[in-house]
């Protein structure tokens, strides 16, 4: 059990690694360094890499937004593989992006609840 | 004022990013929030009826909770200063991204403010998210179906 | 004898009162003896930044009114900007005033370029009494340039922070004891093909060298206690000052220059490069300075305020970010 969460926490650091490169030597904006990795979760998951990148890294693989990527690919090629064609549009938020759904809930909660502040520090 | 030349006097005086140290930062603070996130994991699959694969969901979503208390409060913002990417990338950080949008433009009111520009940021990550599974998924559909490769 | 850009203003119109406010996190100023009022909130007790922001320029306005022992009845017109979208702030609080109004843009030199124009009508003999000045409020203007404020960006260290403050004055005919104008140049648009928007010192500082380096060759031997930049930061600054050093321009200039943004929080480093923000050059140049021109300290000073001229959309669209600088000299017999 500790050896995975060191894991995890050497992967999730390494991939937030190549994101801050992205930030600092590409000079990327981090709306654009995300959607980036969100198409390479998608591509991984594509070639099939993706589910035992998550079977070895744990929350390493599954908590960097990669894996947004990974669960709506994955989503849409199970639904495929079954219906078709059209399982490609259908199947996508199944495999759920809990994610965003989580995102939005709790995005609205925050209005209800919190006012912004300008501090420092 | 010759533009090229004076390009060059800026990369030259101006400050660098410090990247060895950024990369540093992001590296413990992803892995922090990583580690975090495996044992909320551990908690889910040992409590619940959540397998290694299954947990991932309950997992992402209690994390995004946390990302929200942490904006409300003001925490987050620090973090990101701290962390850069290490902050950006976990899927708090989307979390983050959506939250303090909404937040911001309660202003605006719900319907227009705070539904209207709650993706601000984080939408181009869904947009391409779905439109890269899209491509993804067609792709690979039809080379099964031309029977190149098998599911 | 006029040229195109420098005039000299004859009749010496002077700065008979000011006034600065300031919010919460500039106490950390070690400008904060100056301040004629400084707000514990941010918001200025209003519900939404923008009305805070409002609020700000209302209330400092009413100072300097108050001030120089006027009724807003005796202000012939109000000149003054700020940064968020179509200058609603001040457009509100110009609405509260109830004095006659022209809002204008110049982004962070929108402070100097109000006081040029006011000049203009007092030395034209057509107006008595100007109330000029600029001011900006920091999560109004994050909001509307960069991120929402709880979003965890990181800036890296050519980053600026905003000021939240005000800083306007009235300006008059010629008083003794009383700072005046006593020459100003007009910007340019001046635009090196720089992008970042996290580094607005490296645009900002060729705007500034140009329009310095016009001024001196329109006042050859005049001499000035020190330049004051309003907002190019530290980094903008170390640029400026390579800038004049290799051009040969006036080299005592390079020893005798000051940055109001680089200056503004002191050596805090959580602050980055600096402040920046229309309120930035504003509060330092109608408050500590005005106030050392008062008591004597010095007899001639150049205030160059510098501004970016992007929007967001232009930054999105690929643009690079134009700048322009406008230059006051504000001496003191």
């Amino acid at each position: 059990m500790i050896s995975t969460i060191i894991i995890a926490f050497v992967v999730g650091g390494l991939v937030c690694v190549v994101g801050q490169l992205l930030f600092d030597v590409a000079k990327l904006t981090p709306a654009h360094t995300l959607s980036l990795m969100v198409v390479i979760g998608s591509v991984l998951d594509g070639f099939g890499l993706y589910e035992p990148f998550i079977d070895f890294a744990g929350a390493g693989a599954t908590v960097p937004i990669m894996s947004f990527g990974n669960s709506l690919t994955h989503g849409a090629m199970a639904e495929a593989e079954k219906h078709g064609l059209i399982g490609v549009l259908t199947g996508m938020f199944e495999v759920t992006s809990s994610g965003i759904s989580a995102a939005i809930v709790f995005g609205v909660i925050a209005a209800l609840i919190f006012k912004s502040k300008g501090k420092v520090s | 004022m010759d533009a090229k030349a004076y390009q060059q006097t800026v990369e030259q005086l101006a400050p660098k990013r410090p990247v060895l140290r950024n990369c540093l930062a992001a590296f413990l603070t992803g892995g922090i929030i990583c580690g975090i996130g495996q044992i909320i994991s551990f908690i889910f699959m040992y409590f619940f009826p959540f397998t290694e694969r299954t947990s991932s969901n309950p997992t992402v979503a209690t994390m995004v909770f946390i990302a929200m208390v942490l904006t409300g409060l003001g925490i987050y913002k620090k973090i990101g200063q701290f962390g850069g990417a290490g902050s950006a990338v976990p899927v708090t950080g989307f979390g983050n991204a959506v939250i303090s949008a909404a937040i911001e433009h309660k202003s605006e009111g719900f319907i227009l403010g705070v539904g209207g520009n709650m993706f601000k940021l984080a939408g181009s990550v869904i947009v391409y998210g779905v439109f890269s599974a899209f491509v993804v998924a067609l792709i690979k559909t039809i080379l099964v179906q031309v029977g190149v490769i098998n599911w | 004898m006029k040229n195109a850009r420098t005039y000299q203003f004859a009749s010496k119109p002077s700065i008979v009162s000011t006034a600065v406010a300031v919010g919460p996190l500039e106490k950390q100023s070690p400008f904060l003896p100056h301040f004629d009022l400084v707000y514990d909130d941010e918001r200025f007790g209003q519900e939404t930044n923008e009305k805070g922001h409002a609020y700000l320029i209302e209330e400092t306005c009413k100072l300097a009114i108050m001030k120089g022992g006027f009724q807003t009845t005796d202000i012939d017109l109000l000149l003054a900007g700020d940064l968020v979208n179509q200058i609603t702030p001040t457009n509100f609080a110009a609405r509260e005033l109830a004095t006659p109004f022209m809002g204008m843009f110049s982004a962070c030199a929108t402070s100097i370029s109000t006081l040029i124009t006011a000049s203009f009508f007092l030395e034209s003999n057509l107006m008595e009494r100007v109330l000029f000045g600029s001011a900006s409020q920091h999560n109004s203007v994050e909001k509307q340039f960069r991120y929402p404020i709880e979003y965890g960006a990181q800036k890296p260290p050519t980053g600026q922070w905003t000021v939240t403050g005000g800083g306007f004055g009235i300006l008059s005919h010629f008083q003794r004891d009383k700072p005046y104008v006593h020459s100003a140049t007009i910007g340019k648009v001046v635009d090196c093909e720089l992008k970042d928007p996290l580094d607005m010192g490296s645009a900002m500082a060729p705007a500034a060298f140009d329009t310095i380096q016009y001024h001196l060759s329109q006042n050859k031997g005049t001499s000035y206690d020190f330049v004051m930049t309003g907002d190019l930061g530290k980094n903008g600054s170390a640029l400026l000052q390579e800038l004049i050093r290799t051009s040969g321009v006036s080299s005592y200039l390079v020893d005798q220059y000051r940055d109001a943004g680089a200056e503004f929080y002191g050596n805090n480093d959580k602050f980055l490069s600096g402040a920046s923000g229309a309120g930035c050059s504003a509060t330092v140049y109608f408050g500590p300075i005005y106030a050392e021109l008062l008591k004597k300290q010095w007899k001639k000073i150049l205030f160059v305020a510098t501004g970016a001229l992007l929007s967001p959309l232009s930054f999105q669209q690929g643009e690079s970010i134009p700048c322009i600088a406008h230059a006051v000299e504000l001496s003191m017999d």
